[in-house]
């Protein structure tokens, strides 16, 4: 039985609501900003971040796939559990830069941050601003899903007009099907 | 409201529970058919890569749910940790109608004669309470055959030398092969190799009311979007419902297995999709909630006359829990492979199941189903970094020019390797959970080692310009392939049922699933599930006299 079958139209009101609030004209909070859980200084540190791990070049990198915007949806959803992780890692990381570097993450140069995720993927970070999470469990976990929100399916928020698949030369729409006619001479 | 009495309730409506269901009430008995699960159908196929029974980053797309369901796990040094049906370490297998044939690949193996003598081909292994099955590869031929006509089975295995002798052909030719299978076929023959067309539980012409696969990208792990992949949810369960002698209860949760002062099971009690606590009886109760889930009931179904569990007397309930060492190879090559045209595995060679110098058994070895670009981007070499602009760069240039090689090692069943239930964590219906413990055999570590190196040799031979193994770790092994745990045999001492899947002290009720497996084959199981339930139905057909 598929779900929309049973939606009445007080659910499809709430569904719409919450697309409303998916289009970034209204959050959580009341506030005019896109994000859902994320603070805006928070969610601009973790695009920097995920661009680090997936960077632009001739193809999109993670920011401007919405890969953010995939991780703030999840995070009011199956993610809700690891909101502490995200808001707590990311302090940590602002931290960090700022003991060693005095500045903002996301004020570092290129260099500078590329450094700072392999340090954090070794888990050579001061110790004391990692209690909780551990700097590699956080960057596990950011890495898994950032990758989740560039490679896959769009309609979770990320993936922004299929870039990803795009950049691999997998055709979108998806292909329904094909019959055997078209299969002969392969 | 007291239920209705009935000849037979079945829990689980997976393979075994569809199987034994139609044959039951085909015959005239009255049948319920309970499944915990939803009833989904093809119109549920959503294709989302994120949320299905293979990726679950964002929950199973066919159950169970994150919410109501956990486990217990014991990591070897003790610490155990709580862990939902998302969570790999959760060993999970689909809860909906159909089981895990509702999404699942549908390889359709026969296992071989020596899978079901392994102790006797290979004599005993240290740490392993290795086995012969109580039956023989010739007992179960006809089911074999039953399950290949009656569910659909399309391929070709005529080019499969090692096969045991069959006295029917399958019902479905081969789909058309596409690209990796034209240069998979090739290097093996140059090998000396013995390559053919994977049986698969799936429509390559329509059959029995039911069109082809449309090969779409999207299959292990997703619903059919045009229902031409077989499982009991397509075929079986809606002739049994046909009968009008079934009655299929979903989202309905077992709680206990009845029995009376005798030591008869008398029927089950469950929640219904209402949280309604019920009592159905019946004259036979047959289980078939998979290898974790069936010993976790009967394990939860004491009472004065069995204080461990049903079929526990000699505490071989959840023991010997097995699935599959998974090992093989990738490579990469110089041109394009991908076409785009699925499901992806096609080409397989059981030239390393048996006779490997030096190993017990060993597995198949065919090529992986279509991975979609979440998958490929955490497939790299160990040379290439896991993020960054290196391993995107490797993603865009390799994704199309990849061919993974992939074989199920047959495990050897350890005693240790166990499904209790839990003492204190309990699921939302207040149902003690299952508590998984145990490692793999080391052998099959070995094992897995050298299949891999024999993947790697076809990949290169395939004109691979890289190729590197991946192997299986030493964890617990169950998930989809999970079997052994209300082991088949002879002896009352040594197993949980007798060779008709009939628990020893219990003479009315029955374990028909991938637990009654004494050895799981280095092969997908589920086509031998299937032959088993054909049997066993055959038995109960046979023998039931009203009461």
């Amino acid at each position: 039985m598929g779900w929309y079958r049973n939606l009445s139209r007080r659910d499809f009101l709430k569904t719409a609501a919450t697309a409303a609030v998916a289009s970034g004209t209204i959050s959580c909070g009341g506030a005019r900003i896109p994000w859902r859980f994320l603070s805006a200084n928070e969610a601009r540190c973790l695009a920097v971040l995920c661009d680090q791990l997936i960077p632009p070049d001739g193809d999109p990198g993670a920011d401007w796939a919405r890969v953010v915007n995939y991780i703030d949806i999840q995070l009011c959803g199956p993610y809700r559990h690891l909101r502490g992780d995200y808001r707590d890692g990311i302090a940590a990381l602002e931290q960090t830069s700022r003991q060693k570097w005095s500045q903002f993450f996301a004020q570092l140069s290129d260099e500078q941050q590329f450094e700072m995720l392999v340090a954090l993927e070794k888990g050579e970070v001061p110790n004391e601003l990692w209690k909780k999470p551990h700097a590699q469990a956080f960057f596990e976990m950011v890495l898994s899903h950032t990758i989740e929100g560039y490679y896959g399916d769009p309609r979770h928020g990320g993936n922004r007009d299929h870039a990803s698949w795009k950049m691999v030369g997998l055709p979108y729409p998806p292909v329904r099907g094909r019959q055997h006619h078209d299969l002969k001479d392969s | 409201m007291a239920l209705k009495h009935v000849n037979a309730v079945v829990i689980g409506a997976g393979a075994g529970g569809g199987v034994v269901a139609k044959e039951l009430s085909c015959s005239g008995l009255s049948v319920v058919l309970l499944e915990r699960g939803k009833w989904y159908t093809a119109f549920d196929c959503r294709k989302d890569d994120l949320r299905n029974q293979r990726t679950t980053s964002l929950g199973c797309g066919f159950g169970p749910d994150d919410e109501r369901y956990r486990r217990v796990v014991v990591e070897p040094d003790g610490h155990h940790e709580i862990v939902k049906p998302s969570n790999w370490a959760y060993n999970n297998n689909a809860a909906c109608v159909g089981g895990g044939t509702f999404s699942y690949g549908a390889m359709a193996w026969r296992f071989m004669e020596n899978d079901f003598r392994m102790r006797s081909v290979y004599g005993a292994v240290e740490g392993s309470t290795l086995a012969d099955w109580p039956i023989t590869y010739g007992d179960l031929e006809p089911y074999y055959e039953k399950a290949e006509w009656e569910i659909g089975v399309s391929g070709d295995d005529s080019g499969n030398v090692f096969k045991s002798p069959r006295k029917k052909p399958l019902p479905m030719p081969p789909l058309p092969p596409g690209t990796e299978h034209a240069v998979l076929e090739g290097a093996a023959k140059r090998l000396g190799l013995h390559p053919f067309h994977i049986p698969m539980l799936r429509n390559s012409v329509p059959y029995d009311g039911r069109g082809a696969c449309m090969r779409c990208r999207w299959c292990v792990g997703f619903a059919c979007e045009v229902d031409a992949k077989n499982g009991t949810h397509n075929t079986v369960i809606p002739k049994a419902l046909a009968t009008g002698n079934c009655d299929l209860r979903s989202e309905c949760i077992v709680k206990q297995i009845l029995t009376d002062g005798r030591g008869r099971a008398t029927g089950v009690t469950y929640f219904d999709s209402e949280n309604r606590l019920e009592e159905q009886t019946a004259d036979i109760v047959i289980l078939s909630a998979s290898a974790t889930e069936s010993a976790r009931l009967l394990l939860n179904s004491t009472s004065r006359l069995f204080p461990n569990g049903l079929g526990n007397r000699h505490d071989w309930v959840g023991r010997n829990l097995q699935g599959h060492a998974y090992t093989g190879a990738m490579g990469l090559m110089e041109s394009e492979v991908y076409d785009d045209i699925g499901p992806g595995a096609s080409i397989a060679i059981c030239d390393y199941n048996h006779g490997n110098p030096g190993l017990v058994g060993g597995a198949l070895l065919c090529n992986e189903f279509i991975r979609l670009p979440i998958h490929f981007a955490g497939m790299v070499p160990p040379d290439v970094p896991r993020w960054g602009a290196a391993h995107k760069e490797y993603v865009r240039k390799y994704y199309k020019r990849s061919i993974i090689v992939m074989g199920p090692v047959q495990e050897m069943p350890v005693f240790e390797a166990r499904v209790q239930v839990d003492p204190k964590v309990k699921d939302d219906w207040g149902i003690p959970v299952a508590r998984l413990s145990g490692q793999r055999h080391p052998i099959d570590l070995v094992t897995a080692q050298y299949v891999a190196g024999k993947a790697e040799a076809w990949l290169r031979e395939a004109g691979a310009i890289k190729t590197w193994q991946r192997l299986p770790g030493p964890g617990l092994s169950g998930g989809q392939h999970q079997a052994g745990t209300c082991r088949m045999g002879d002896d009352p001492k040594t197993s949980v049922v007798n060779r008709h899947c009939q628990v020893h002290d219990v003479d009315n009720l029955f374990v028909v699933d991938g637990s009654v497996h004494v050895t799981n084959g280095g092969f997908n199981p589920v086509l031998t599930i299937l032959a088993i339930a054909y049997r066993a139905a055959e038995f109960i057909n046979a023998n039931w006299k009203p009461a």
